[in-house]
């Protein structure tokens, strides 16, 4: 006991001493990799999605303030995100008609200003409750903001939108903004910026506040705060990156209109959150980065990418409920004792009978897309190089084998995975790793 | 003037009848699970796509029975193998489930019945004016709604509150625990109202289909105004989500045939702003634009005056 003791106070004290390096060097880390990746990633696509990326980023972690900071569930988070970029492209065309000396380095503060300011008006109104009746109030603002966007023409552009050119501002160090790698360094240095004043805010009081309101409301007002005043300033924060975020893609797309609005755009932001995992602060970045990647190869892929996307949602809802951050986090401990070769192995174990399941599913809603929608283009379709009919029933015997076999087999693996894990615990344990 | 608003009203009562029957699963299962279905709004799509599918094979009569019942079935399989197992995560995990499921009905049924509205047309027998008002005709299919409506508010009502399975079932919304204890299969009465709610949704897609557009965008344009309903009365009163739905049913179907505008009011007073300007828009908006947002208005107003819905008596 007394040597787990020791150790644990071993680890502390190393800890401690990375500790007072390790801040800095990982946000020095990360603004070399922004900075670098232009540089690995050369081509068109690549540098867009890099953007997008960014973009993202900012988006889901300013969600997460709600999500996973402070427990409100939000579906219309896109309002923020979309006044954002409509405030930000009239920014921007006001400031080229009155020739003013503003650089579009700063534009973003537009959309970040207008987000703020709808979110304390929105917030006012829906922060008052929280819970279930918060998530519907929230998609009522959402379809009452998208549906006004196409009545106020006058503003919001109607089904056109607002365009803008992001060139004819003020140039600082002969940048105009022109090509993709110079707005990309500007989503970069703003996506950082955001980033670190995002973590910075989860370290302060108040930061400590929201997960206390999160994680029991009641208490928190007992200790002396107002729980619907923690909830208002997390929102009104949340909604100022969003409008950042926002304001970034108008001059990404040059463009800002009513699709901003939509529920799609709400409830792509909750799903990327999520499966990064809304427990962590890097969880919503791993997510937007994956969610953007699949979204822009899938796509290519095929043509019910978002079928897979709300399946992968589901799974992670069901068995992930922590993200891809928890899952890894999870493991933390128990590399550190040393005993994650063994556990590895039994994951790979457990890996075979998924990908059966996964291909098994796959080929299911493959022959089906191809039967349904497109059954003009004839039953004969081709995957994986190999061509066979449709309504053959080889290939949905083969399918249905591979979804039973492989779910069968997944049950057997996981009692294997679940044994290995549990000792796995145990070695952390005896460690004082863990508890 | 008498005649728009007898048509309206009779319109009114229709769509609201028609919310009534969706909202009230929604709210019986809110009130026993805690949990507001995201999916509900899509199983009354699935409900209006299978009765079409049906009716094509064996008749509208032989659809309108069989659909809810195979939609009735896939709620209870929803809730018996994924929201129960969700349930140990906790409410906004059960809410996320149900987000995640609306997404994947609305692919699943573009991938199998396409983007585009299928013709799902109304009954031959049914193809009729029902009677003629001034100079409108009333079809028979819509008069048809109303009674089947009608009909299932009485029998719910009914069930609930003389027969012993309502006394177990509203027995079971409050004492879960008390219940069990007296023998009753807890878990299995949930499923059942999960699957008896989701077929009321999906005896209200079999009838709403033919009269409005089937498609596949139907349940993400219903599944918010379903909220809005179940938010306003009070969730998790039944007496409120009724009453929700008619005053939404009445108050829609009203605006739309209205076409009014600021400037016609106050034609005589000379004020016009410029157009292009914020208010010039609204100026020139009329109440018929402005329609699709009334319900969220009233949503927004309603929770700033009486937070617990109009007939509801919890905070949630």
């Amino acid at each position: 006991m007394s040597d787990a003791i020791a150790t644990r106070g071993a680890t502390t004290a190393a800890q401690t001493s990375i500790g007072r390096v390790a801040p800095w060097g990982v946000w020095i880390a990360a603004g070399l990799l922004l900075a670098g990746l232009p540089l690995v990633f050369r081509s068109g696509t690549a540098l867009t999605m890099l953007s997008l990326m960014g973009i993202a980023i900012i988006f889901a972690l300013s969600y997460n303030m709600l999500l996973g900071q402070t427990g409100m569930l939000s579906f219309g988070h896109a309002v923020y995100y979309g006044l954002g970029a409509y405030f930000s492209v009239h920014a921007i065309n006001w400031a080229i008609a009155a020739k003013l000396p503003i650089p579009l380095l700063l534009m973003p503060l537009a959309g970040g200003f207008a987000g703020l300011l709808f979110a304390v008006l929105f917030g006012w109104v829906s922060t008052k409750r929280s819970g279930t009746a918060f998530a519907m109030i929230s998609l009522g603002l959402a379809e009452l903001v998208g549906s006004s966007s196409l009545i106020l023409r006058s503003f919001f552009g109607g089904e056109e939108g607002v365009t803008t050119n992001r060139t004819k501002l003020l140039r600082l160090f002969d940048w105009n903004f022109g090509p993709q790698i110079q707005v990309y360094y500007l989503i970069a240095a703003w996506c950082l910026l955001s980033i670190a004043l995002m973590y910075a805010l989860t370290r302060t009081p108040f930061g400590r506040m929201c997960n206390a309101v999160r994680d029991n409301s009641e208490r928190a007002q007992f200790v002396g705060y107002n729980p619907q005043v923690v909830r208002f300033i997390a929102f009104c924060l949340s909604g100022m990156f969003a409008g950042i975020a926002g304001g970034l893609a108008s001059i990404n797309f040059e463009l800002a209109n009513s699709a901003l609005f939509s529920a799609v755009q709400s409830g792509n932001v909750l799903l990327a959150t999520f499966i990064g995992g809304a427990g962590h602060f890097v969880g919503p970045i791993l997510g937007a980065v994956l969610v953007t990647y699949l979204q822009n190869m899938l796509s290519d892929v095929t043509e019910v990418w978002q079928l897979y996307f709300g399946l992968m949602f589901i799974a992670t809802v069901m068995y992930a409920p922590g993200g891809l951050a928890g899952l890894i986090m999870m493991h933390g401990p128990i590399w550190r004792a040393g005993a994650l070769s063994k556990l590895l192995l039994a994951y790979a174990v457990l890996l075979v009978p998924i990908a059966l399941v996964a291909v098994g599913a796959v080929l299911v809603i493959e022959m089906m897309t191809h039967l349904g929608v497109k059954a003009a283009e004839g039953t004969t379709m081709k995957m994986a190089g190999i061509t066979f009919d449709a309504r053959s029933w080889l290939a949905w015997a083969l399918a249905l084998i591979l979804l039973l076999a492989g779910g069968g087999l997944a049950r057997l693996a996981w009692h294997r995975v679940a044994a290995a894990w549990d000792r796995a615990q145990g070695v952390a344990r005896e460690k004082g790793l863990t508890i | 003037m008498a005649e728009l608003i007898l048509i309206s009203t009779l319109n009114g009562v229709l769509y609201g009848l028609l919310l009534f029957l969706m909202a009230s699963g929604l709210t019986l299962i809110f009130s026993m699970m805690g949990v507001l279905n995201f999916a509900h709004a899509s199983f009354y799509m699935l409900g209006a796509f299978l009765g079409f599918q049906i009716s094509r094979w064996a008749g509208f009569w032989m659809a309108l029975i069989v659909a809810p019942v195979l939609v009735g079935l896939a709620g209870a399989v929803v809730e018996r193998f994924g929201l129960r197992n969700v349930h140990r995560h906790g409410h906004v995990a059960e809410l996320l489930f149900t987000f995640g499921l609306a997404f994947v009905i609305e692919e699943l049924v573009q991938i199998v019945w396409g983007k585009s509205p299928v013709d799902f047309r109304t009954p031959a027998l049914l193809d009729f004016p029902a009677f003629t008002v001034f100079a409108t005709n009333y079809p028979a299919y819509k008069l048809f709604m109303l009674v089947i409506s009608i009909a299932i508010f009485v029998g719910l009502f009914v069930m609930l509150t003389r027969t012993r399975i309502g006394l177990i079932v509203q027995a079971a919304l409050t004492h879960p625990h008390m219940v069990a204890h007296l023998g009753h299969n807890v878990p299995f009465v949930f499923m059942s109202v999960f699957g008896v709610g989701a077929a009321l949704a999906g005896i209200a897609g079999v009838i709403a289909g033919p009269a409005l557009v089937t498609q596949s965008s139907m349940a993400a344009l219903l599944g918010p105004i379903l909220f809005v309903v179940v938010v306003v009365g009070g969730l998790g009163s039944l007496q409120g989500a009724l009453f929700a739905s008619l005053l939404i049913g009445l108050l829609q179907t009203f605006a739309i045939s209205i076409n009014l505008s600021l400037s016609d009011i106050f034609a005589g007073s000379g004020f016009t702003p410029e157009p292009n300007t914020l208010l010039g828009d609204l100026w020139r908006v009329s109440v018929a634009q402005i329609a699709p947002i009334l319900p969220y208005v009233l949503l927004i107003l309603v929770l700033i005056f009486k937070p617990t819905g109009l007939f509801g008596n919890r905070e949630t």
